[in-house]
């Protein structure tokens, strides 16, 4: 270690400011792109799997109501018989 | 070179005919230098100090500024497809365009330059060398911007987003273009820079249009 | 038989697919080495190395921002081939390379101007100059900028990733010429010879934790570049068979 104390080391000979401002900018930044690019992943397969949810519901409900619609098709023929 | 020509006197009388896009940009350049002597001073020698970089920015933005729906008006009338798919390369009409854009917009700020330079306290040995700096500069800065509205064309809001992508590109332009003003005010070597500026078009000239024609390309799904 | 390998190689990077095979691949044991290599960098050259002569221990900034600032250049070059194979040979990775490249060397290019500004206030008493780097800096940060917008506007990521990589092959030349443009107005105004890195004899002992921190710089920027290409890979290939199993399973 060159420096003989921790606390020399962040005083860094009076310019630990600018010395530890430009290591934290420099975290900050890499680490938000990092996080950022990581959380990027999570969130698609998120939207995917949830937009395929929902594409697989409409369609069900879409078939549910064409069955329910060809099963009403036949109905009236029973009806019309027992009216006017 | 038939259908450059042809190209070149049509759009040329397309622009004839709207006459507010070639006076809008003259006006501007105008306007936005006198905002100068007004928020800064319009004291000779501190005007005469800022006169190159701001009779250039001023020039850069009004350039800027008349690109800004050049491409719009054909990709609406449909005639952009036509031009893409043409059996002559792209590359001719663009030239074509490209000239007769800078011969009504460009040119008419060369013309007038030496009128704003004067009224910015600039001396007038230093007007000749003002005139051919933009006559050299603002040809490059057309075909640069040009490459911006190729590929922003058809985008709402493509003003400010053009101005981004843009800008950057024009910094070497606009160094040496007002370099070479202020050489001419100090007295120094003003041919060298003008020759800087000239490689500059030569590079823009040979280059430019090409990318402008893939841009139209690349914009139009291709 | 080198043919072949080179065949292979071209077909596993230039398929979607097989790129996210070979990153899932490659990524475990990649970002640990990254992080590695840049914490020991840094370390070394903020707590090991001697201090500067002249400048004291403000110098140990450089550890950080050389890295950055070459990191953020080599990248925008990279784009800039990307872009020329993505509209001359419409190569889909070379797309997504286009998308993935751009956020993280932007970040480097802040960091280099953020860094740069703060090493210039304790050595030569201003944080900003508009010397031939900070100045050639800030215009490739205005440039990643003009990429990643142009990107975001544009809503079929074809074209978007196509449109970007013209502005960023026009880009690059434009780097090139900014550079010798800005040095020229320096020199014409007599302006500060600044140096940021210093002489060109630099002390041993403080190139090793830079060299070491250079590469640990970018390896980081590889593995962000590979984690943010997988993103849009999957969205990409959203409607293939292979990537409904590879959501739908939770697989890696």
């Amino acid at each position: 270690m060159y420096f003989d104390s921790f606390a020399d080391f962040l005083a860094m000979g009076k310019h630990g400011f600018y010395v530890w401002s430009a290591y934290g900018i420099s975290a900050l930044l890499i680490g938000a792109s990092m996080v950022l690019a990581i959380r990027g992943q999570g969130q698609v397969r998120q939207t995917l799997a949830r937009q395929w949810r929902l594409e697989a519901m409409a369609k069900q409900q879409a078939q549910e109501k064409q069955r329910r619609q060809q099963h009403t098709e036949h109905k009236p023929e029973v009806d019309d018989e027992s009216g006017t | 070179m038939s259908v450059f020509r042809a190209a070149l006197v049509r759009e040329l009388l397309v622009l004839w005919r709207s006459p507010a896009e070639i006076i809008n940009p003259l006006f501007f350049f105008v306007m936005v230098i006198s905002l100068f002597p007004l928020a800064i001073s319009p004291k000779p020698e501190l005007l005469a100090l800022v006169a190159p970089g701001v009779l250039w920015v001023a020039a850069l933005l009004a350039v800027m500024l008349s690109l800004d729906g050049l491409f719009r008006r054909d990709q609406e009338s449909g005639v952009l497809e036509l031009l893409l798919t043409a059996p002559v390369m792209a590359v001719v009409p663009v030239s074509a365009k490209l000239l007769a854009h800078w011969l009504l917009t460009g040119l008419p700020l060369v013309l007038i330059s030496p009128v704003l330079a004067h009224m910015l306290q600039l001396p007038d040995g230093v007007l000749g060398t003002v005139m051919l700096s933009l006559l050299l500069g603002t040809p490059a800065l057309t075909i640069i911007g040009a490459i911006g509205a190729a590929l922003t064309v058809g985008l709402n809001r493509g003003g400010i987003l053009l101005a981004v992508l843009v800008l950057p590109l024009y910094i070497p332009v606009l160094i040496f273009g007002a370099g070479a003003v202020s050489a001419a005010v100090d007295g120094g070597a003003v041919n060298g820079i003008l020759a800087i500026l000239g490689a500059l078009l030569a590079l823009t000239v040979s280059l430019g249009p090409l990318a402008v024609a893939a841009g139209l390309k690349i914009s139009s799904g291709n | 038989m080198v043919w072949q390998t080179i065949k292979r190689w071209y077909h596993m990077l230039g398929s979607p697919r097989y790129f996210y095979t070979f990153s899932s691949a490659l990524l475990p044991w990649l970002t640990p080495i990254a992080l590695l290599v840049f914490t020991v960098g840094i370390v070394w050259g903020l707590a090991f190395a001697p201090s500067d002569y002249q400048q004291g221990n403000s110098y140990r900034i450089i550890f950080i921002h050389v890295p950055a600032s070459s990191g953020a250049l080599m990248g925008y070059v990279a784009m800039g081939v990307a872009g020329l194979v993505a509209v001359v040979w419409r190569m889909k990775m070379a797309e997504v390379m286009m998308k993935a490249i751009a956020p993280f060397g932007a970040a480097l290019a802040a960091i280099s101007l953020a860094t740069g500004a703060l090493w210039g206030k304790p050595t030569w008493g201003t944080y900003w100059q508009w010397d031939a780097r900070m100045t050639s800096m800030l215009i490739l940060l205005f440039m990643y900028v003009g990429v990643i917008a142009l990107q975001n506007v544009i809503r079929d990521p074809r074209q978007a990733a196509r449109a970007a990589g013209l502005l960023a092959m026009v880009g690059v030349i434009n780097v090139i010429i900014v550079k010798y443009s800005v040095e020229w107005v320096q020199t014409l105004h007599q302006g500060s010879t600044l140096k940021l890195v210093g002489e060109s004899t630099i002390n041993p002992a403080m190139k090793y934790p830079l060299l070491i921190s250079m590469l640990g710089t970018w390896l980081l920027y590889a593995v962000n570049v590979l984690v943010r290409a997988r993103t849009e890979v999957v969205w990409r290939e959203r409607r293939s068979k292979w990537v409904r199993k590879l959501v739908k399973g939770g697989g890696q």
